[in-house]
């Protein structure tokens, strides 16, 4: 039977630890980062992936993350060295034109929200930050500093649709946030608990309804949105949605697990594990989605020589998977559906 | 130098040298990484306070260290020598520092505080599992230069 998981290519340009990869939204090109200090932009040409930008001049110590916004103009990128560098994409040349700066220490994660508003970073110094973007994204103001985790912020995340934002943190919970239409305060609209060590990542499914979270407990978490007067009878305090884990999958990871995709295209979850390997699950059939949703794995792959850091699954191109490791490579996967 | 939190440890004899295998000097056999290797790389550690090695202080007990070389793991338990030693991050760093440095990076590394030993264990030891944190700690100069005193063995007390 052949591999489910196949590797499509392997790509070794960085040094040290690959710390993230992010897609542009065409599908068609990613920028990577990590502990070299430089991003390597890689775009497709004929069937191979090649590099074809390094950009070596915009952090002094390890870049941990790096994202492109929505339109495809822009790209971020955080770094240990306490800023966020803006990049401007003309043709096929980045300039960084603004370095956004406020966080005490390392800056750990950054996302922009789908509308195009609003950018998001968070840090070791327990914050979040919630930038209003201008005009041509030539000014970042800050809107907000949110401080309700008591430790390490991890990652952050946007809804799919919505300004809704999400941060996972070494605090063990999750946390929701949005923007108060009646003074444009941000406020912190959820908090989940159920995880028993620090949240590395979480990702959304393509409704915007189900959250899925990974964490150095070994375990995932699936979590549902109730709305207010849900059927299920499930209470909504202060008139805001409730968030409840319907399902956790333990037992299938040996280490931390330090990412999770959930593919907009196809359902189907990517995980990246301390152990080296690769996971892939999907719902069950049977499964009865909403109030008890069932998963299997479907594959697992030692992936890389050291831990994976990082998956992403490709916004356009259905089961295209990229993944990065400690061991220094990248690489591209192929997800086959099982005939 | 600050106030000696622990003034008075005490002190335990050091380990005998270990023999030589005729396998060890055969450079045709692959020797499994074991024990008393990984002890051996990290003994000699110096403690933060005192001009004395971990091993001297029973930090460090080759019992307390365990290996699979196939799976490719090393787990190390480290005793502080009082419970509220504010050094125990700093000394398990340390070790953890010295480790990654020494062995192959196909090994995972976990370092924790014997079970027991510390009142703040838990937190302790997740600051040292989390590897972004001391992927961090190891870009900071200031911090590093601590850790690599105590690693160095030139300061070693004989």
């Amino acid at each position: 039977m052949p591999q489910q998981l196949e590797v499509v290519q392997r790509l070794t340009a960085h040094k040290g630890k690959v710390w993230s990869a992010s897609w542009h939204p065409s599908g068609k090109m990613f920028a990577s980062c990590g502990e070299d200090k430089t991003i390597r932009i890689w775009s497709q040409d004929k069937n191979d992936w090649v590099m074809q930008t390094v950009l070596s001049d915009g952090h002094s110590r390890t870049i941990r993350d790096v994202a492109f916004s929505n339109c495809g103009m822009f790209l971020a990128s955080t770094s240990f060295d306490a800023t966020i560098s803006i990049w401007d994409k003309k043709g096929n040349e980045f300039e960084c034109n603004s370095t956004l700066e406020g966080h005490e220490n390392e800056v750990k994660s950054v996302a922009w929200s789908v509308t195009g508003n609003f950018l998001a970073t968070c840090s070791r110094d327990k914050s979040v930050w919630v930038w209003d973007i201008g005009a041509n994204c030539e000014e970042f103001d800050c809107a907000a500093v949110l401080n309700a985790h008591t430790q390490d912020v991890k990652k952050v995340i946007w809804h799919p649709h919505l300004d809704i934002l999400v941060s996972a943190s070494y605090d063990n919970s999750i946390k929701m946030y949005k923007e108060d239409s009646v003074d444009n305060d941000w406020i912190c609209t959820n908090t989940l608990q159920s995880h028993t060590s620090t949240v590395w990542s979480i990702s959304f499914d393509k409704t915007g309804n189900r959250l899925i979270s990974c964490s150095d407990d070994n375990t995932l978490k699936v979590w549902q949105k109730y709305d207010v007067n849900n059927e299920e009878g499930i209470v909504t305090p202060d008139n805001e949605p409730t968030w409840k884990c319907v399902c956790t999958l333990s037992g299938y990871h040996d280490r931390s697990i330090y990412d999770v995709s959930w593919c907009k295209l196809t359902g189907l979850i990517a995980t990246a594990c301390g152990d080296d390997n690769i996971r892939i699950f999907k719902e069950t059939e049977s499964s009865n989605k909403k109030n008890e949703p069932t998963f299997e794995l479907e594959t697992k792959i030692l992936a890389h020589k050291q831990d994976v850091n990082c998956v992403k699954w490709n916004p356009v191109i259905p089961g295209l998977l990229i993944s990065t490791s400690d061991d220094s490579d990248i690489k591209l996967w192929k997800f086959n559906v099982k005939k | 130098m600050a106030e000696l939190e622990n003034i008075n440890p005490s002190v335990y004899k050091k380990t005998e040298e270990r023999p030589l295998t005729e396998n060890e000097l055969n450079e045709d056999v692959v020797d499994p990484i074991d024990e008393r290797e990984v002890f051996d790389l990290i003994r000699d550690i110096n403690d933060p306070e005192h001009p004395l090695t971990l091993e001297e202080l029973h930090v460090l007990e080759q019992s307390r260290v365990t290996v699979n070389n196939e799976r490719g793991e090393v787990f190390v338990n480290f005793t502080p020598t009082i419970p509220h030693c504010s050094m125990a991050t700093l000394i398990g760093l340390s070790i953890r520092v010295k480790l990654l440095r020494a062995l192959p990076p196909r090994f995972k590394i976990s370092v924790e505080i014997t079970p027991g030993t510390h009142s703040s264990e838990n937190a302790i030891n997740k600051q040292l599992k989390d590897k972004e944190r001391v992927a961090a700690s190891l870009e900071n100069s200031h911090l590093m230069q601590v850790v690599n005193e105590c690693i160095s063995i030139t300061k070693q007390s004989q």
